[in-house]
This record gives C-alpha cells, sequence and structure tokens, in this order.
C-alpha cells in the first residue's frame, strides 16, 4: 500500500509502514538526524530531525524518525519554529560535547546551519563534559545488530550514562562497529581497544563518572 | 475455596443479605483508620488496640465493632475515631482517651466536648461529621466508602453493594452496552491528561489483537499527591471491580496492577484483595458463573516518576527498565509487547462501577459542561486543614482552599496554588474564582493534574519552587532524549544562579528559550510539561525573578544565599530558646544577655525563626539591604521578659 | 528489621539468586520484581549477585544493570545499619522539608545519599512517600516521623546503635 503526502511542497508516495525520515529521504530531503540509524529500530532521543506535520489543520511537532507516514500527510521539515528548536537544542548539547573550545562532525554542521551559539550555555555546564549526547547508537548497534551487549545504559535522569562491561568487551577487540557511529567521536578517541578506560561500569560504580 | 465462590447474580445478593443480617443493623460502629501510613504515624494502631481491650474489659463485644480502616481523608487530625451510625467524630484521639469514650459516647451516648473538632478559624466545635466544614462542603461518592471498609475484608465492600455494577454488567448488558454507558458518562482519565475514558476504551475493544490488557495506574508519582494511595489502601475491591467491567468491555482476559513501591500497605491490600476476589469467583474463570474469565497480577514499581507514563510502565511491566518509548501508535492499540493495552488511572477505574450502577445520567449531573463527576485532590501545603479532599468538578479553588481548607495558617497571606504537580503549574490569588475543571486550569497553563494541590503562602519563593520542580525532574526524567535531559540540566543551573544571587542578564529570556523547546521537541509528556512551572511562576511573578535578578533580593526571603537571619536586640529577651535549637551553634549569649547569630556558622535552617516565641518575635529575617549591627558580646536585655 | 549479609561468599549467591529466580518462575518479564526482593533481603545489589542474575535468568547484563540503576529502589552500594530518609517532596518541602534535611545532614555528618564509615547510618532522600498532610516526614528504620523537633531526632539517632 502506497500513501501520498506532502513534504516541503512536494507530493510524494511512500510505503505504509515508512516513516517520515524515511519517506523524506527517498523524495531527496536530507533530514538532520543524531540518533538515527537505518539498520536499528526509530529510538527518538536527539530530536533533531523533528519536523512539523499538519493533519485536518493541526500542525504539531513530531519526530520524523519515528512518526509513520500517513495518506494526505503535510510535512514541513524547515520552518521558524523548527530551525528554533534545532538551534536551541544544539546550544544545549554543545558544552558537553566540546573538545578544546570547539564542537566536531555532525554537531559542528549543524550549528552553523542554524546558527546555534554554541557558548550561550557554557557557563553553565558544571558538570564533567562526557562528550557523550547518549544518543544510543553503540547500546543499540551492539544490542540489536551484534548481540554481544558489551555497551549499556545506566542512570537516569541528568546521571545517564552509557558504559561499557569489560567483561564482554573481549569481543570488542574485533568488532569495533560502534566506533564509527559515534557522533561526537568519543568512542574511538577514547577506546584504547580493550580496556575502556574512564568509561566502564566498574567507574561508574566507583562514582567516576 | 470452592465453598466461597458465587456462581450467579443472586448468590451474591443472597450473600450481602447474609453478611447484613449477621451483623445486625443496631450495633455501634467504631471506624478508625489503622490500615494507612498516616493514621499509623499518629498512633491510631494503639488507639485501636485500646479500644478492643476496654470493650473486652467492659463486655461491650456485642453491642459495638470495631472498623479497623484505610486513610479517611483528614489525616491531619489523626488518629480519628467515628462513631457511626450517628458519625461523632473526635481528633487527635490518644490510647488513654478511650476509656472516656467508652463510659460517655459508647455506653450513654453523651459526648466527649474535649476530643471534638475545634474550627481552627471560627473556634467552633462540630461534634458530627457533618458539621465539620472539612467534610460539610465534600461530595464523597468514590472516596466516601473508605471510612465503612476494613480493606482487608472483602466482605464489607459486597455489604455496601460492591460487585452489584460488576453482576449487573455481565448479566444485563452487552460488553458495547457498557462501552457506551463509559462514553456517556463522558468519564475523563483522572491521572492527569484527562482523556476520555470511553474513547481509549473503544480504541482497545477495536483494535486487532486476541490478547488484550487492561491496566491499574498507581504508580502516583506526583510529589504531594495521594489520592491513589489511599484508594488502593482503602478501597482495593472497588478498582478491582471496575478493572473487571473494563476488562469485559474491551474483551481483555488479563490485567495488572502496577502499584508504586513507596506504597508498602497499598501493595499487601491489593494482594490480598485479589486473593478474595478469586475465592468469591470475581476473577479467574467464569467469572459469577457468566462465561468471562478474567486474571490480575501485581506489579511493583521501584521507585521512578516517569515509570507512570504509560509506554514506560508498559515496559516495566514487560521486565524492561521503564522509560518513555514514541508513541505515534497509542498504546491502546500496541502496549504490552504490541498488544492493545488500556491504562487508567486508579480514581479513574474506581468512578466505573458507580456509573454502571447508577447511570451515565446520574454521572453527567454533577460537573461542569466539559468535567464531569468529582475529583479527589489532596490538598496540602500552608493551608489550614489538610487531607484529601473529595468536590465536584466546577466547585471554585476559593471555595476549596477556604470553604473546605480553613484557609492558610497563622494569620499569612495566600500566594499560589500549585496544581498538576511538575508538570503543572502555579495559580496566583486573581484566579482563585476558576471553577476545578480540566480545560479551565489548562488555560492557566498549570494542568488537573492528578490531583495535588499545594497550597503556598506569602513565604515561599517562587523562583525557588521552579528551581524545586525542575531540580525534581531532573532526577526523576529518564534521561534519554536531549531536549529534557539537557533542557532541565540547564535550566536548573540557571534558576539555581538566580536563587543564589548569581543571576545574569538575558536569564528569563533564555529559560524561556529552553522551555519551548522542551515543550515542543520531547518525547513523552514528563519532557514536554516540564518547564511548566518555571512558565507559570514567571508568568505570573516575573517581578519576584528581576528582584533575585538585579536587586539580588528574594521579596519571600527563602532563598538562603540571599537571606540573613538577624536578631532584633530591642526585641530579645534572652530566653534561650532559639539559644538551644540551634543545630549548629552559631546563636551567642546566655541568660540574661541578648542573643546574637554568627553569620559564618549560620547554616540559614531557620530554626530560630520558628522557634521564637511569636509574643517576642525577635528573630528577623533580611533580604536585599545590609544587616544591622549585632550588639557587642555580653550585653545585657533590654526588654524584660513578661512573665 | 532485614538483615544485611556484608559481603556473602560466592556460593550462596549463587544459590540466593537461583532460589529467588525459581520463585518467579525463571520469568524474564519479572526482572525488577526479582531485584526488588533480593535488594529487600541483602540489603543492597553487588556486582556479583546482578552478574548472576543476569546469567542465571539469562537476560543481558547491560539490562540488569540499566535497571538496578535507573530505579531508586536499589542500591549499589551497601548501605548503613539505620536508613534515614527524608521526604523532599512537594508538600513535605512547602513545610520546610529542606531545612530539616540541613539540620540532619549536620546532625549526623553525613550528605544525602552518603553512608558514615562505621556503617551505621545511611542518609537518604525521597519524593514523596503519600504522607503530605503530615510533612515534614522523616523515616528512620522504616517508621515514619511526622514533624520531628530537632531534640527528637537526636534522640532517636543516639539510641540507633
Ligand atoms: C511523567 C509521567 C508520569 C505519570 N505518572 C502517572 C501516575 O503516577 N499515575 C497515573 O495514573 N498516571 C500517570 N501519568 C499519566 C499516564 O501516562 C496515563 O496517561 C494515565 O495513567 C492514563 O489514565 P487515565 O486516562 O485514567 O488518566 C503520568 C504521565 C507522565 C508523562
Ligand atoms: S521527555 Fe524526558 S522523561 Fe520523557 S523521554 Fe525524554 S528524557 Fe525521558
Ligand atoms: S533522529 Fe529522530 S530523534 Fe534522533
Ligand atoms: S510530600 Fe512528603 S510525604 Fe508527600
Amino acid at each position: 500500500m502506497t500513501v501520498t503526502l506532502q513534504i516541503d511542497g512536494k507530493e510524494v508516495k511512500a510505503r505504509e509502514g515508512m516513516t517520515i525520515l524515511e519517506a523524506a529521504k527517498e523524495a531527496g530531503v536530507e533530514i538532520p538526524k543524531l540518533c538515527y540509524h537505518e539498520k536499528l529500530k526509530p529510538y527518538g532521543a536527539c530530536r533533531i530531525c523533528s519536523v512539523e506535520v499538519e493533519r485536518k489543520g493541526r500542525a504539531r511537532i513530531v519526530a520524523s524518525c519515528g512518526y509513520p507516514v500517513e495518506q494526505g500527510l503535510v510535512v514541513r521539515t524547515r520552518s521558524p519554529r523548527i530551525d528554533r528548536i534545532r538551534k536551541t537544542l544544539i546550544e544545549l548539547i554543545a558544552p558537553t560535547t566540546m573538545v578544546d573550545g570547539e564542537v566536531v562532525g555532525e554537531i559542528k554542521k549543524l550549528a552553523k546551519e542554524y546558527g546555534a551559539n554554541i557558548h550561550r550555555f557554557e557557563s553553565r555546564f558544571r558538570a564533567k563534559p562526557t562528550r557523550c549526547i547518549l544518543c544510543g547508537q553503540c547500546v543499540r548497534y551492539c544490542d540489536e545488530v551484534i548481540g554481544e551487549h558489551a555497551i549499556g545504559f545506566v542512570g537516569r535522569g541528568i546521571e545517564r550514562r552509557a558504559v561499557f562491561f569489560p567483561e564482554k568487551a573481549k569481543a570488542c577487540l574485533t568488532c569495533q562497529a560502534c566506533f564509527d557511529l559515534c557522533p561526537t567521536g568519543k568512542i574511538p578517541s577514547e577506546t584504547d581497544f580493550v580496556v575502556f578506560d574512564g568509561f566502564s561500569i566498574d567507574d561508574y560504580l566507583a562514582g567516576e563518572l | 475455596m470452592t465453598g466461597k465462590r458465587i456462581s450467579s447474580p443472586e448468590e451474591l445478593e443472597q450473600l450481602r443479605k447474609r453478611i447484613l443480617s449477621k451483623r445486625g443493623s443496631n450495633k455501634l460502629i467504631v471506624s478508625i483508620c489503622t490500615m494507612s501510613v498516616c493514621g499509623q504515624s499518629r498512633g491510631s494502631v494503639d488507639v485501636c488496640g485500646r479500644f478492643k481491650e476496654e470493650i473486652r474489659r467492659v463486655g461491650l463485644e456485642d453491642k459495638v465493632d470495631i472498623k479497623e480502616t484505610g486513610c479517611q481523608g483528614f489525616c491531619e487530625r489523626e488518629p480519628v475515631v467515628i462513631i457511626f451510625p450517628e458519625g461523632i467524630y473526635y481528633v487527635n484521639v490518644k490510647p488513654d482517651d478511650v476509656p472516656e469514650i467508652i463510659s460517655t459516647t459508647l455506653a450513654k451516648g453523651k459526648l466527649v466536648e474535649r476530643l471534638l473538632y475545634t474550627d481552627p478559624v471560627t473556634g467552633e466545635k462540630g461534634a458530627k461529621e457533618s458539621d465539620i466544614p472539612f467534610y460539610k462542603n465534600q461530595m464523597r461518592i468514590v472516596f466516601g466508602n473508605n471510612r465503612h471498609i476494613n480493606p482487608t475484608d472483602i466482605n464489607d465492600y459486597i455489604a455496601l453493594g460492591g460487585y452489584s455494577a460488576l453482576s449487573k454488567a455481565l448479566f444485563q448488558m452487552t460488553p458495547e452496552q457498557v462501552l457506551e454507558e463509559i462514553k456517556k458518562s463522558n468519564l475523563r482519565g483522572r491521572g492527569g491528561g484527562g482523556f476520555p475514558t470511553g474513547i481509549k476504551w473503544e480504541t482497545t475493544k477495536n483494535a486487532p489483537g486476541k490478547r488484550k490488557y487492561v491496566i491499574v495506574n498507581c504508580d502516583e508519582g506526583d510529589p504531594g499527591a495521594y489520592m491513589d494511595r489511599s484508594l488502593m489502601e482503602g478501597n482495593p475491591h472497588a478498582i478491582l471491580e471496575g478493572l473487571i467491567i473494563g476488562a469485559y468491555a474491551m474483551g481483555s482476559h488479563e490485567g495488572f496492577i502496577y502499584v508504586r513501591q513507596e506504597y508498602p500497605i497499598a501493595y499487601e491490600n491489593t494482594i490480598q484483595a485479589i486473593k478474595q476476589a478469586e475465592e468469591y469467583g470475581f476473577l479467574g474463570e467464569n467469572v459469577l458463573g457468566s462465561g468471562f474469565d478474567f486474571e490480575v497480577d501485581v506489579h511493583c514499581g521501584a521507585g521512578a516518576f516517569v515509570s507512570g507514563e504509560s509506554t514506560a510502565l508498559m515496559s516495566a511491566i514487560e521486565g524492561k527498565v521503564g522509560e518513555p518509548k514514541m508513541k505515534y501508535i497509542h498504546t491502546a492499540v500496541s502496549g504490552i509487547k504490541g498488544n492493545p493495552s488500556c491504562l487508567n488511572n486508579v480514581e479513574t477505574w474506581a468512578n466505573v462501577p458507580l456509573i454502571i450502577n447508577k447511570g451515565a445520567g446520574w454521572f453527567n449531573s454533577i460537573g461542569t459542561d466539559r468535567s464531569k463527576g468529582t475529583k479527589i485532590f489532596s490538598l496540602v501545603g500552608k493551608v489550614n486543614n489538610t487531607g484529601l479532599v473529595e468536590v465536584p468538578m466546577g466547585m471554585t479553588l476559593r471555595r476549596l482552599i477556604y470553604d473546605i481548607g480553613g484557609g492558610i495558617p497563622n494569620g499569612k497571606k495566600f500566594k499560589a496554588v500549585q496544581t498538576g504537580g511538575p508538570s503543572g503549574g502555579v495559580i496566583p490569588e486573581q484566579y482563585l474564582d476558576t471553577p476545578i475543571d480540566f480545560d479551565e486550569l489548562t488555560k492557566l497553563g498549570s494542568m488537573m493534574g492528578s490531583g495535588g494541590m499545594v497550597v503556598m503562602d506569602e513565604n515561599t519563593c517562587m523562583v525557588d519552587t521552579a528551581r524545586y520542580f525542575v531540580s525534581f525532574c531532573c532526577e526523576e526524567s529518564c534521561g534519554k532524549c536531549i531536549p529534557c535531559r539537557e533542557g532541565l540540566r540547564t535550566l536548573r543551573e540557571i534558576l539555581t544562579d538566580i536563587c543564589e544571587g548569581k543571576g545574569q542578564e538575558g536569564d528569563i529570556e533564555a529559560i524561556e528559550d529552553i522551555a519551548k523547546a522542551m515543550q515542543d521537541a520531547s518525547l513523552c509528556a514528563l519532557g514536554t510539561t516540564a518547564a511548566n512551572p518555571a512558565f507559570t511562576t514567571l508568568k505570573y511573578f516575573r517581578e519576584e525573578y528581576e528582584a533575585h535578578i538585579k536587586e539580588k533580593r528574594c521579596p519571600a526571603k527563602v532563598c538562603k544565599a540571599l537571606t540573613s537571619y538577624y536578631i532584633d536586640p530591642e526585641k530579645c529577651t534572652a530566653c534561650m530558646i532559639c539559644f538551644k535549637n540551634c543545630p549548629t551553634e552559631a546563636i551567642h549569649g546566655g541568660k540574661g544577655i541578648i542573643h546574637w547569630i554568627e553569620q559564618e556558622k549560620c547554616i540559614k535552617c531557620n530554626t530560630c525563626f520558628e522557634v521564637c516565641p511569636p509574643r517576642f518575635s525577635a528573630v528577623r529575617r533580611i533580604s536585599g539591604e545590609p544587616l544591622p549591627l549585632t550588639p557587642a558580646p555580653g550585653t545585657k536585655v533590654i526588654r524584660e521578659k513578661r512573665r | 528489621m532485614v538483615s544485611r549479609t556484608k559481603s556473602p561468599k560466592p556460593t550462596k549467591v549463587s544459590t540466593t539468586v537461583s532460589k529467588v529466580i525459581r520463585n518467579y518462575q525463571q520469568d524474564k518479564d519479572k526482572l525488577i520484581q526479582i531485584l526488588l526482593y533480593l535488594q529487600s533481603t541483602l540489603g543492597w545489589l553487588s556486582r556479583e549477585v546482578l552478574t548472576e542474575v543476569s546469567e542465571q535468568l539469562q537476560v543481558p547484563i547491560t539490562q540488569v544493570y540499566q535497571i538496578a540503576s535507573y530505579y531508586k529502589a536499589f542500591s549499589l552500594m551497601p548501605r548503613g545499619r539505620h536508613i534515614i530518609k527524608v521526604c523532599l517532596g512537594t508538600a513535605c518541602q512547602v513545610r520546610g522539608s529542606p531545612r530539616l534535611l540541613d539540620t540532619i545532614s549536620a546532625m549526623l555528618n553525613l550528605k544525602p545519599c552518603e553512608t558514615s564509615e562505621d556503617m551505621r547510618f545511611t542518609l537518604e532522600t525521597v519524593n514523596c512517600l503519600g504522607c503530605c498532610a503530615m510533612g515534614p516526614v522523616v523515616v528512620v528504620d522504616e517508621t515514619y516521623h511526622t514533624k520531628p523537633s530537632p531534640s527528637d531526632l537526636r534522640k532517636l539517632f543516639e539510641s540507633a546503635k
């Protein structure tokens, strides 16, 4: 079954069950994303992919990576409201991901595109910068694709962390699949392959994270 | 076990008659709340024990029954003893008062004056429950039975007509008719969102799938609210009956009751209630001989506010971590393990048997246009009468706080009322005449929420209040999505800075920007509403924010960094009370020598301010102005202590 | 009082865990309930206990730790013989519980979430115990104290060995 929807003014055909993000990609509309991965189940954590959808005259904001396409749906992937959300989100994550006063990779690109002032909340960031935005790509890839469970989440709220489990990390020696997924570059730069110094479950239990 | 099983509506009626006739109608009933933490922490168990002992001693056993109940609502005055049928009401009863109650009231029908409730405002005494303003203005259709029921005895519930709605639904109505009745009643969810219950049921009923689940949400994470605890502890069968009726309407055969771990008595009573309902044939195979099967299991929470959110709660039931998921497909269609799952709040379920028994028309006669029925609130904070109150929708906040709550203690001024918990907001004085209604409260930027109603007086700082709720959510959110996690973290730092006198130009705009992004982009309703306390305090008390930021002054004199404690030498009589109570020994002086506070040692715990006798009022809080000089150590008192 | 084993022998851990898991029919859906049970009997959840649970119930260690570190009911550290919980829920907050917490903290010389070196006290905070009408509420070893005065508390702590 196919449905027809409108993305940024363009008529787009999509298969039922697809998400807005996937339909947009096929139609050549790129929506920014930080936690989406095509091999993984939609997760909806970064919210950078937020778009405006309109149905029966009612507009609302949804995460395009999880919202299924519908017949007649009107989607706007850019609008003043959307741009403001993306700008604020980048400003909020900048302090924790900064390396030598600069953000890197995809985040840097987005900061430029949306005019985010990456130093806006710097003085208010008093936690230890973890360089992790908890997009969970590593955790979910290790779980859903590799099936090794060598890295997982612990804690909750602002204390939430991703940590390695050393007893499982033997497999990492040859795998390293998560190295390329990490949008901030934390994993490849802070891991010396088997010893996950600095962010293992034991560091967490010792209160060092 | 089979002996107790009821297998037809007639048998249920016969059982009810048997219970009633065995009890006799002319016995006096002494009702005491011993099954609730509020009563227990005030010693109600000892009072009850004494009653049992004394009644046996004087040989009144066949004239008097003792009813140990769950929460009765007026927790502040516990231990409370109510004597039925008249409803004579004694408050703050101690074990040693028991012999007198027995010899005076139970034996002679006279009152023990000193134990009667005295109205803190008018000074009038009330002999009966119905004389007391706290009760007089309530409408206790859901909560009122608590005081007649021992929650561990199913017969008490049956005696009051319990399970007759289930019998009616199963034998006189089709599932469609039950659903229709709930839809017509316009019942809206009591768990916070106010979603129409009938529509949710219909969605689950019509969703494809053989296995369907019905679930009771007794996670009650809203700090400051305890309606659900009291219902679950005090009248568990009412919720169970509602759940079974719902299951029948939706074609579900499996249910869950999710109880938070902080409520051990509710958990115990739920388990007990399920066991008894199974024995009586209200649960299990072939319920009441109708051919309908239904089973229910209890899941104990482990302490996380966000776990009350529907997708999080369902993950927890699956044995996974209780964090929210995207739900663009509603849980009513795809919930537990992808099956249609209907989640409703405790109070929502408790309304169901009433609606089935009395009809949607009756239910519609109570309340406002778009909010029907009653709502239970936990009226707490700076209000004279604190406790659980049930009022018809549409009552104004003013009547609730002043007529039922008896106004603000110690002659202080009302400042705001906080409704809706961490997702709600503060409502200032000028809106006190707003009727209680889902949509009206939302219009003010707050919300009905689950029923927490925290009254705040002039000594409450609004920036500090916002900071409190934001910090609460920092710890209690799951931390999965960026707007909520990083938004809350940053908001907390900004608000803390403001409270500590480190606010900066542009902070108010920053709060607004972050709050907007959280509202628009968070994954679940915790995040989308978590900025409401900040939003509403900014909306109604902007000048307080500005005083903190620009003048480094806390108008309510609460924020520690901006407030100092000072003992007025003109007023101090050297009574030694504050001196003895200060936890850090920051107060100097002695007998006949004026006390003074060593500022470096003072942790601003407010103890001295609280203990200084009102007739002296020598301790002052100072904010935004320089501290007056302290007298030289050893200065003798200026003001003589009046004896 | 719940008994608290400080560091049980390895063999004992696995048998304790397997008994509990058997009671719950080896059902993975009951993971949270199993951990709650272990927490209440052991007083805390050690690395060893959680590893056992993961292996015996056959759920990933990541999932076990995620749950054990997510909920407030679980403790990943040994706790003191006496647990003091101060309610910081809204109703208690409005009635001065943060100040009460400061007072208690000063009396015991412990910050929230800390355990004294002699393992006598653990100071914790909770967000509402449903006793809101009577706040501020302090729970000492499962007994609820409503509006306790500093001197009441001092006596209580002195009598707790
Ligand atoms: C963070 C969060 C916490 C919640 N906590 C509760 C709760 O403790 N009790 C409750 O009944 N509903 C709670 N809810 C609302 C539930 O998600 C759900 O809407 C409700 O249980 C549905 O029942 P109702 O329609 O009868 O209100 C919470 C929602 C959120 C977002
Ligand atoms: S809004 Fe908050 S609580 Fe909800 S999913 Fe996001 S981080 Fe978790
Ligand atoms: S890509 Fe959609 S929320 Fe991250
Ligand atoms: S706020 Fe402390 S018990 Fe509810």
